[in-house]
């Protein structure tokens, strides 16, 4: 994966490392209030990692997120940033090192994309040109158009086009963090589903340490490594990779947090290169593929629509893969098979294929 | 009053009988000669002393009021009594705070005086307009400016202020229409500028060129002035035009 282009190895960029991040014992009181908003977390995120702080309404994900950044001072405990305790740092030192994104985005409205994403390189006093070949880098990574979108002004972008040019802005200077609070949460759910896509393959380039803040259990699976599902009062409620909290909720909230349809869910981690796949014989062309990238739960829904009739799958080539059924997917189920859910890596790549029958499922 | 008026305009006196013009002599309404004959020695100086008064009061007041909304925008506390005090000075009638101010040692019937009592006027004005154009900078905006590593002065200076200009201006401009209009009243403290022309004409009886001439010239200040500013701000606020395209 690394042997791709990657912002880190070829962008002129500040902090080129990933940076682990813990939280120790991390305490919150707001003044005047009678309860903390966190009573005392304890988390560790390796480098490299997006870390989905997840739950109710209230429970204190914000409160958790803009600790680690000093927007907020902590009130006990510590929280240590590749190694080293944030209280080290001046806090606009330390905010300049970490990627911010918000749910409003929070562009500058009187300042060009290509401005608004050189903000923290001009703090930071690059050079003109490092900086116009910065922006210019981040613009090509969102996919964007240059000279198109780099003049424009916020209000001229669309409510995606404004999330992106916000994860670009917090990615400029390459910090080895990133928060992001709800950041795709004001995006209709096709945009969403496109922005989390867009954001797991920029991830796969980036490799940030990430901190990924969000009240839908469903873009927690997919967009975390590791999950942390905190509950009302602050308190973590379990803190596991997605297919662990799906296969065993640590308790009651949890599995209703998940929700009823966790099983389902799990068949969501996984792609159909994942399993091992019936082996064609006899069944000719003529039955409805399915792509061997798919993941099992649509498998299974496509399965589903078209009463039960086998699908035959195909890979990016259009090779023939093999054959899945419902009895197939019964008995992959049954078999606790799935129990490690996907490989995250494999996920996030958008899963290289793997010939069927060769190796058995993980 | 009477001191004030004691101090009536030295303008000389072009209309009336004696007059070798025969629409002077005859009091008409407006006489394009007399305009054309005063220009230089009569009209021409008094724009430019009101041009002169109007600058000064707006900028001191500007950088007072601009002063006093920082302070306010940081402190709250401080919004209130400088809202009162600026509210009072732009309630008092303008005549009665020139009469107010006159007898003050080292006022009198000065320029000092009547720049005293402009600026005051544009206190009220330019203080709220600023306030509230930092005030209304989204929250979101402040705390990605935060998040971003800005200090206090850096948001201010490269977010704050920028995204409060629109509001800045529309204050300024409001300043300096009311300035403009309030500087000819100041006539009859220091005697200079458009208001002196005006004045004299009020004291002769009949002849009416000067007022409408100085009057009219005044309107068109104003209205140049409030021009070039929308234009200022056209400049240096290109965002505010920028719509989804
Ligand atoms: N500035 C503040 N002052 C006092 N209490 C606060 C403040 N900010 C948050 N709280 C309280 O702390 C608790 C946690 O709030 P927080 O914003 O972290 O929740 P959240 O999980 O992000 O919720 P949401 O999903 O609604 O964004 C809440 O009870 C909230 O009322
Ligand atoms: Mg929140």
């Amino acid at each position: 994966m690394f042997s791709d282009h990657s912002a880190q190895e070829e962008g002129p960029s500040a902090f080129p490392q990933a940076a682990a991040l813990e939280l120790r014992n991390v305490r919150k009181q707001y003044p005047g209030q009678r309860e903390p908003a966190i009573p005392g977390l304890s988390l560790s995120v390796e480098a490299g990692e997006v870390c989905v702080l997840v739950g109710p309404s209230g429970s204190g994900k914000t409160t958790a997120m803009r600790l680690i950044n000093r927007m907020i001072p902590l009130s006990g405990g510590d929280i240590l940033l590749g190694g080293r305790s944030i209280l080290d740092h001046e806090p606009t030192e330390l905010r300049k090192q970490i990627g911010y994104v918000i749910q409003q985005t929070g562009l500058f409205p009187h300042l060009t994309v290509n401005e608004n994403i050189a903000t923290v390189p001009r703090l930071l006093g690059w050079e003109r040109r490092r900086t116009e070949d910065r922006v210019r880098e981040l613009l090509e990574l969102i996919g964007m158009d240059l000279d198109d979108i780099g003049p424009r002004y916020p209000a001229q972008l669309s409510g995606g086009q404004r999330q992106r040019v916000g994860v670009a802005r917090a990615l400029a200077a390459d910090p080895p963090l990133m928060l992001m609070d709800e950041p795709f949460g004001a995006v209709d759910p096709i945009n969403r589903a496109r922005l989390q896509d867009e954001f797991l393959r920029l991830q796969e380039r980036v490799r940030k340490t990430v901190v990924f803040v969000t009240h839908d259990i469903d873009e927690a699976i997919k967009m975390g490594d590791k999950i942390a599902i905190l509950r009302q009062g602050g308190t973590l409620a379990q803190f596991a990779s997605p297919a662990e909290i799906l296969i065993e909720p640590a308790d009651e909230f949890v599995a209703e947090f998940v929700g009823q349809d966790r099983a389902l869910k799990r068949l969501g981690l996984a792609t159909l290169a994942d399993i091992e796949l019936v082996t064609p014989n006899g069944t000719g062309p003529g039955t409805d593929r399915v792509a061997l990238s798919a993941t099992v739960r649509d498998a299974l829904s496509q399965l589903i629509a078209g009463g039960g009739a086998p699908l035959t799958v195909v890979d990016a080539d259009d090779h023939v893969a093999g054959i899945v059924t419902l009895e197939l997917l019964g008995r992959v189920l049954g078999d606790g098979a799935l129990a490690n859910g996907a490989d995250p890596q494999v996920r996030a790549a958008g899963a290289e294929p793997r010939p069927a029958g060769q190796e058995s499922p993980a | 009053m009477t001191v004030v008026f004691a101090a009536a305009p030295v303008i000389p006196n072009f209309g009336g009988g004696s007059s070798q013009f025969a629409c002077e002599r005859a009091n008409r309404l407006f006489c394009p000669n007399w305009v054309s004959r005063n220009w230089a020695t009569v009209l021409w100086p008094a724009l430019r002393q009101h041009v002169e008064l109007t600058l000064i009061a707006v900028a001191i007041g500007f950088v007072l009021s601009t002063a006093l909304a920082l302070t306010a925008y940081r402190r709250h506390w401080v919004e209130r009594p400088v809202l009162i005090i600026t509210a009072i000075l732009y309630t008092i009638p303008s005549l009665a705070l020139f009469e107010l101010l006159e007898p003050l040692p080292g006022f009198g019937l000065s320029r000092t005086t009547a720049e005293v009592a402009l600026v005051s006027y544009t206190l009220l004005i330019l203080f709220r307009n600023t306030l509230t154009g930092l005030r209304e900078v989204p929250a979101e905006v402040r705390d990605a400016a935060r998040g971003m590593g800005m200090s206090d002065r850096q948001s201010l200076l490269r977010v704050e202020l920028p995204l409060a200009l629109p509001a800045i201006i529309a204050g300024l401009r409001i300043a300096t229409v009311t300035v403009i209009s309030l500087a000819t009243v100041a006539s009859l403290i220091d005697n200079e500028g458009l208001g002196s022309p005006i004045l004299a004409a009020i004291s002769n009886e009949v002849f009416k060129t000067e007022l409408i001439v100085a009057g009219g010239m005044a309107v068109l200040l104003a209205l140049l002035a409030d021009g070039l500013l929308v234009l200022l701000q056209r400049r240096l606020t290109p965002w505010t035009r920028a719509r989804a395209v």
